[in-house]
């Protein structure tokens, strides 16, 4: 799975015409951003053409990866993909160069155009641009080319590339979650891993629910997932190998080993393990299989997470009398308390930013997700439910997705269990559409 | 079925009264003249029952297989120690049987710190079941979290139900 970018826009071959377009585009012109650390965004209409392409099949191509490119555009809450029904220019002329006019009647703030086309080898090529429709300049264009199947990646790359010009930061689009699948009563739980594009396409279970499996997480490479498993009914870290379908148990521990998590350079991982009733937070070197205590602390210690530049840990405890949050050295010093809010404070997990600490918080009978400051200041709770569990981050850190469950019956109804995202910002709270129940969700980095 | 309970009780009795809490039953009478420490032997099957002796049926039917838990504990209060007490007198009369003891926690807390709480919960069981005098390698302890709960529903009644641990025979040692 090979795609090669084969034009940056400052090298792109123009035909003579767009070279004197260029010139006569009015300088000064303020550049089309949209801020995504403001509270609230209007989302900016944008017009995503259907791509041109002349086989019936570089049409269906052109067409399929265009709607991809507009729905994860839109689900973004930035952006407002323009009803196609009202657009004036057709895609035929689109080709030669937009009528800017023609997009500015519709309200359309940037245009996204491209044209795929099948080659001789079979492999599938696609160019796009994204154009500024006001200063009438192009603002990206790039060509890719793969096998065909992979038309939906190429779209979520087009996705991030219009992203990041836009709001400047790095886009999420080409990105996979793994989560547990969920189905039958919960007193008979079938717990299954899956795995997903983070629009919900190619998905695909795991494993097949005959052991109990529970939070996933990824391989900073992508190529691994660490979980537990009750494989035998001894719950253990095992790691799975996506490419082979292996799994792995992680270590020979002499206790309950959970709540795994890489490091962000993947040569460890970090887990808790119980002894005698006693849960302890470890790493474990992958190649050396080297195993280091970190806490020794007769409370419960769990549910740790490296900051991305792998100097601290953020972990839960109940040292302190209830659940609270801890950061330490990543040699297991200087731990430090910092929730101090009411409340019980679990899950927490450090951004691929950095800037900020995600967490799930239970107070006074209800279940919030949140974020703080690494020091603990700054909380500010993004949503709220009966059950919210388990945040994780995407890759530009900032989105978060998680698990809600509604409150179940004495018959077994209800207790249903989905997967939603919300922005840093508390808005745009979406549900990620899974074929059965879901929970713990692990958002993976940027595809390699 | 009564005298079987009044001798285990008649242990539970003693037993009690090594710890600090106050022993709550007025029928502790009867144990007034056991001189030795040493918890005796005072299991006996009930006649004429077609439960097999040592069998998971006779644990839940004839002794009780679960203990309960607060919100966010893992102490014994005297109920729970008076059902381990039973356990324990139990494991003594079948002396070939292995057990597991499962912890297992209500809905209401997150998945991995329940993991963790679960374990504590078992191993609160277990602790005082080797106390008792049970050989620890006939004991094997899981933990479950909010994994499986007993109690269908959202309801403060159920998430009591959940909040338990679990002898179950068998499985000691893996």
């Amino acid at each position: 799975m090979v795609i090669s970018v084969l034009h940056r826009s400052r090298n792109w071959i123009y035909p003579a015409t767009l070279l004197l377009a260029a010139f006569i585009v009015a300088p000064g012109q303020a550049e089309l951003r949209i801020d995504i650390t403001q509270g609230s965004v209007k989302p900016m209409p944008i017009a995503v053409a259907d791509m041109n392409g002349q086989s019936s099949d570089e049409i269906t191509f052109g067409r399929d990866i265009a709607r991809v490119v507009a729905t994860d555009l839109e689900r973004s809450g930035l952006f407002d993909p323009i009803d196609r029904a009202s657009f004036i220019q057709t895609n035929d002329a689109l080709l030669s160069r937009p009528r800017f006019g023609d997009w500015r009647i519709i309200n359309a703030q940037a245009l996204v155009q491209g044209l795929t086309k099948i080659l001789p080898d079979g492999r599938l090529r696609i160019e796009f641009r994204l154009w500024d429709v006001f200063s009438e300049t192009e603002m990206v264009g790039k060509a890719y080319s793969t096998v065909p199947d992979n038309w939906r990646r190429v779209a979520h790359i087009i996705a991030d590339e219009i992203y990041n010009r836009i709001t400047g930061e790095s886009g999420y689009f080409d990105t996979r979650i793994v989560y547990i699948a969920e189905s039958g009563p919960a007193n008979r739980r079938k717990k299954r891993l899956a795995i997903m594009d983070q629009d919900g396409a190619n998905h695909r279970f795991l494993t097949d629910g005959s052991s109990l499996v529970l939070t996933p997480r990824f391989s900073p490479e992508l190529q691994e997932i660490t979980y537990l498993s009750y494989i035998g009914n001894v719950p253990r870290v095992y790691i799975f190998n996506i490419d082979t379908g292996r799994q792995e148990i992680l270590g020979d521990f002499p206790g309950m080993t959970f709540a795994p998590r890489f490091s962000p350079d993947g040569k460890q991982v970090i887990i808790s393990m119980a002894r005698g009733g006693n849960s302890d937070i470890f790493t474990m070197d992958l190649r050396t299989r080297k195993v280091t205590q970190l806490t020794f602390h007769t409370a419960i210690d769990t549910s740790a997470s490296f900051s991305p530049d792998a100097s601290q840990i953020v972990f839960n405890s109940d040292r302190g009398g209830t659940q609270q949050l801890y950061t330490m050295a990543v040699d297991g010093q200087t731990p430090r308390r910092i929730t101090y809010g009411s409340g019980r404070y679990a899950t927490p997990v450090w951004s691929p930013r950095g800037d900020l600490i995600a967490f799930t918080k239970i107070h006074k009978g209800r279940f919030f997700i949140g974020v703080m400051r690494p020091d603990g200041s700054g909380e500010r709770l993004l949503a709220e439910d009966f059950l919210v569990e388990s945040p994780t981050w995407s890759p530009n850190g900032r989105v978060l997705m998680f698990f809600r469950q509604s409150k179940s019956g004495s018959d077994g109804s209800g207790g249903r269990s989905r997967l939603f995202s919300v922005d840093l910002t508390g808005n745009n709270l979406r549900e990620i559409i899974t074929p059965t129940d879901a929970s713990d969700p692990a958002w993976s980095p940027l595809i390699p | 079925m009564r005298f079987k309970i009044f001798g285990v009780l008649a242990a539970a009795a003693l037993l009690s009264a090594c710890a600090s809490d106050p022993v709550e039953t007025g029928m502790a009478s009867g144990a007034g003249n056991v001189a030795d420490a040493k918890p005796v032997e005072t299991y006996t099957a009930p006649l004429g029952s077609t439960i097999a002796a040592g069998s998971q049926e006779d644990l839940v039917v004839n002794v009780g297989d679960r203990v309960f838990f607060g919100f966010d504990e893992y102490t014994l209060d005297g109920k729970s120690r008076a059902v381990l007490d039973k356990q324990a007198a139990w494991l003594s009369a079948n002396p070939s049987v292995t057990i597991s003891i499962e912890g297992h926690c209500d809905e209401r807390g997150t998945r991995e710190y329940n993991l963790a709480l679960g374990e504590r919960r078992a191993n609160s069981a277990k602790d005082y079941l080797v106390q008792l005098g049970v050989n620890p390698s006939r004991v094997r302890t899981i933990s479950y979290g909010k994994e499986r709960p007993v109690a269908l529903g959202s309801t403060e009644g159920a998430w009591a139900q959940n909040r338990r641990s679990v002898t179950v025979v068998g499985n000691a040692g893996s």
